[in-house]
């Protein structure tokens, strides 16, 4: 078994919170992994990456070849295609709909949603609007965590126990709010698949 | 598996190796990819119980004095910074190479293949060879872990600082790591023969000989080191040297780590020579992969005949500058790249940007305005989030160098007969390099004006705490500023008009002035709230 991911966002979307939620998970089940992480000057407002792999074998790179990764998890349209040479001929890409405007020449959102939805295998939602619902827009990182569970090595119960785990010492409340994003994302993914 | 497995970024694995070797104290100065091993043990535990000296200093160089007292007095301790900060640090680097060490003493650097966060890719191996010390470069977190042991025993061993190089992919990649037990810090002694820290040139002239005689021990300690290996492989026409993370680019590329060919990988320098030869003994071809300058492929030369077809960065087969990957290692051996999606062309460029509200914003607002009626005047800046006052809408700022430098080229600039010359600095870099600058400019009377963006923190490595905190108008009065041109302004929007008009007058008054644009990072100000 291998998973290799690209998460991708802009600097100050929660990208590494995902990426320590899988984290846990990966250690909990005793798998091997190798994260990298961008830190750093892109960490403010830039474009931003982070190469995760999960394995029950040992892993060589921290880095991951092109055309290998299994999936591709972004939090933003424009980022989700940024890394698409990465992406294994057979992989998902997952991303969120709602576009990070911080620039002024972002791309006709009609072209990027089409170039997506023209790959084999995507997943697109609005995971801003679920956050909410959540409670907090900022859990649209969750609700994305959420989407990608059909294509991680780890079931629905398991995540949740790493959510627990690293956000144990924020309280039930936070807890809660977590989990519901991941669950609705879980949902929409599923009934995106299997209309 | 991965059973007693903690998940570290190379960064920790380094950190928590040391609290685990008995450090007694941290010495920094952030900067990428370096910030986070400081980080770790300001929020270890162990460290607090223990209350190992964690604290940031003034600069790379002060760092590496501060460590290298403690180590005088026989503790173990380490000093972090990133690439750039070692030229910073260079005099007492160096220096301390012919001194030596008591208490066992490692220099971490961490240099940045890429620029991901940098103004230059430089190779620090060149400076641990220059200085003629024992260098580690880690392939993996694990092995990061394991080598500051040896690292420590081998500068006590020697009494000399040793150098452990990582680079941005080994410091921000997380991986499992499994820690031995907690040592004990050392207790404390002098050094025995105390006269080879006092560098006179009689006292030099002998320390300089007894390196030089150590470097055959280093020599030695490198062939014997478990680090580096001999393996060799089935397939004979080619032999591989592969360093630090390169190595595991190179393993990569082939089913269940299986290398055909004979490799040798090298993770403490001096350069394993024998090794080296061994395997060209066996081999027509040779391959060096390595993450920066080829710093062992120049070697190379000296090591085997020139008979040998070397290939790696100097004869194209790597791209000269960058980070290597799996896939560069993939084609450097002739391997057949998969098929891949094509770049899509819907995606533009993000660059990195002052974050919405951030006070460095209404400071460039006013900088703007004013220097639209000084065409021929000039502003020169620094290194931080500030810098990104170079881009658009402000495109307020003519340059960036090394820390400090803003005030300095002002200087120079006005020297040369630049009517208006000003520096834009950071609090945290007026505090590393910027105050022996303006002291130039009050000794010698210069029109320029320093403009320090206080925003009371190091914010483009995340926040640190700034060493100028509460004390820029004193430093700056004390250095000789006169008070009547020492402004402090509040960068907000509605203060705008008074903020232009006070830095217009500064601007144009004929001696040192100094303009201090004062409001906390947002980001920080968020994160206060968020902890309560
Ligand atoms: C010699 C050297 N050391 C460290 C760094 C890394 N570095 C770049 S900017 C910065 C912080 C600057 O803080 P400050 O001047 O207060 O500006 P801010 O980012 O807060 O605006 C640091 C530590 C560097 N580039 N060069
Ligand atoms: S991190 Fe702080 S100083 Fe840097 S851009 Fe954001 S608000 Fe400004």
């Amino acid at each position: 078994m291998k998973t290799d991911i690209i998460l991708a966002g802009v600097g100050g979307q929660g990208i590494l919170s995902i990426a320590t939620v899988i984290g846990a998970a990966a250690l909990q089940k005793n798998y091997y992994l190798k994260q990298a992480e961008v830190h750093g000057m892109s960490q403010r407002g830039g474009s931003v990456q982070s190469n995760l792999r999960i394995s029950d074998r040992p892993i060589a790179s921290d880095l991951i070849p092109l055309g290998s990764a299994d999936l591709i998890l972004s939090v933003e349209p424009m980022e989700s295609l940024r890394y698409l040479p990465f992406l294994n001929r057979d992989g998902w890409l997952v991303t969120n709909e709602v576009p990070f405007l911080n620039i002024t020449h972002y791309p006709d959102m009609e072209r990027i949603l089409s170039e997506i939805k023209a790959l084999p295998h995507s997943v697109t939602l609005g995971a801003d609007a679920l956050a909410e619902t959540c409670g907090s827009v900022k859990v649209s990182n969750m609700v994305m965590l959420g989407a990608a569970i059909p294509f991680l090595p780890f079931s629905e119960p398991e995540i949740e126990m790493a959510v627990r785990t690293i956000f144990g010492s924020k309280g039930e409340e936070v807890i809660e709010t977590n989990l519901k994003a991941i669950r609705l994302g879980t949902d929409q993914s599923r009934s995106y698949m299997n209309p | 598996m991965q059973n007693d497995k903690k998940l570290l970024l190379g960064d920790d694995a380094v950190a928590q190796a040391a609290i685990d070797a008995g450090l007694s104290g941290i010495y920094a100065y952030p900067g990428t990819p370096s910030t986070e091993i400081m980080e770790f043990v300001q929020k270890s535990p162990d460290a607090r119980r223990r209350n190992i000296h964690r604290q940031w200093s003034a600069n790379e160089k002060t760092a590496v004095e501060e460590a290298l007292g403690l180590s005088y007095v026989g503790k173990r301790s380490m000093v972090c910074m990133k690439h750039v900060g070692l030229n910073v640090a260079a005099d007492a680097f160096i220096n301390a190479a012919m001194t030596g060490v008591n208490g066992g003493l490692i220099l971490v650097v961490a240099d940045d293949p890429s620029m991901h966060s940098s103004q230059n890719e430089q190779d620090s191996r060149f400076y641990g060879k220059f200085a003629m010390i024992p260098v580690f470069e880690p392939s993996c977190q694990q092995e990061a872990y394991d080598m500051v042991f040896e690292a420590y025993a081998l500068s006590e061993k020697y009494a000399v600082p040793v150098m452990m190089r990582l680079t941005t992919r080994m410091a921000h990649s997380r991986s499992g790591v499994s820690r031995r037990t907690l040592q004990d810090e050392n207790s404390r002694s002098l050094p025995e023969n105390p006269s080879r820290f006092i560098l006179l040139p009689v006292n030099a002239r002998r320390q300089y000989k007894n390196l030089l005689a150590l470097q055959a021990r280093f020599s030695e300690a490198s062939l014997r080191s478990t680090f580096n290996q001999y393996m060799d492989g089935p397939d004979k026409s080619l032999g591989i040297v592969a360093c630090g993370i390169a190595y595991n680019y190179l393993l990569e590329n082939f089913e269940n780590q299986n290398c055909p060919y004979p490799v040798v990988k090298i993770a403490q320098y001096p350069v394993p020579s024998e090794l080296i030869q061994n395997m060209a003994a066996t081999v027509k071809k040779i391959l060096v992969l390595e993450e920066g300058y080829p710093f062992v492929e120049e070697q190379l030369n000296g090591i085997i005949s020139n008979h040998y077809a070397v290939s790696g960065r100097l004869d194209g087969t790597l791209p000269r500058d960058g980070e290597l990957s799996p896939d560069l290692a993939g084609k450097a051996l002739g391997l057949t790249s998969r098929s891949v999606f094509p770049v899509s062309d819907s995606t533009v460029p993000r660059p990195p940007a002052l974050c919405r509200g951030c006070g460095h914003i209404d400071m460039f607002s006013c900088i703007s305005e004013v220097m639209k009626e000084i065409p021929d005047g000039l502003v020169f800046s620094d290194i931080g989030c500030y810098t990104l006052g170079a881009l658009p809408p402000f495109s307020a700022i003519v340059s960036c160098v090394d820390m400090g430098a803003s005030i300095t080229m002002a200087k120079g600039a006005s020297d040369g007969g630049v009517p208006v010359a000003a520096g834009v600095i950071g609090d945290s870099t007026f505090t590393h390099s910027g105050m022996t600058g303006l002291l130039d400019c009050i000794l010698e009377k210069t029109p320029v004006t320093i403009i320090i963006g206080d925003n009371s923190t190091a914010a483009m490595t995340g926040g640190q705490d700034s060493s100028a905190y509460g004390r820029i108008e004193k430093i700056c009065l004390g250095l000789g500023v006169e008070e009547d041109h020492l402004q402090v302004l509040t960068s907000l929007k509605k203060y705008h008009q008074e903020n232009m008009e006070k830095l217009k007058k500064e601007l144009l008054y004929q001696g040192v002035s100094v303009v201090v644009f004062r409001r906390e990072c947002v980001q920080v100000a968020a994160r206060r709230v968020r902890k309560g």
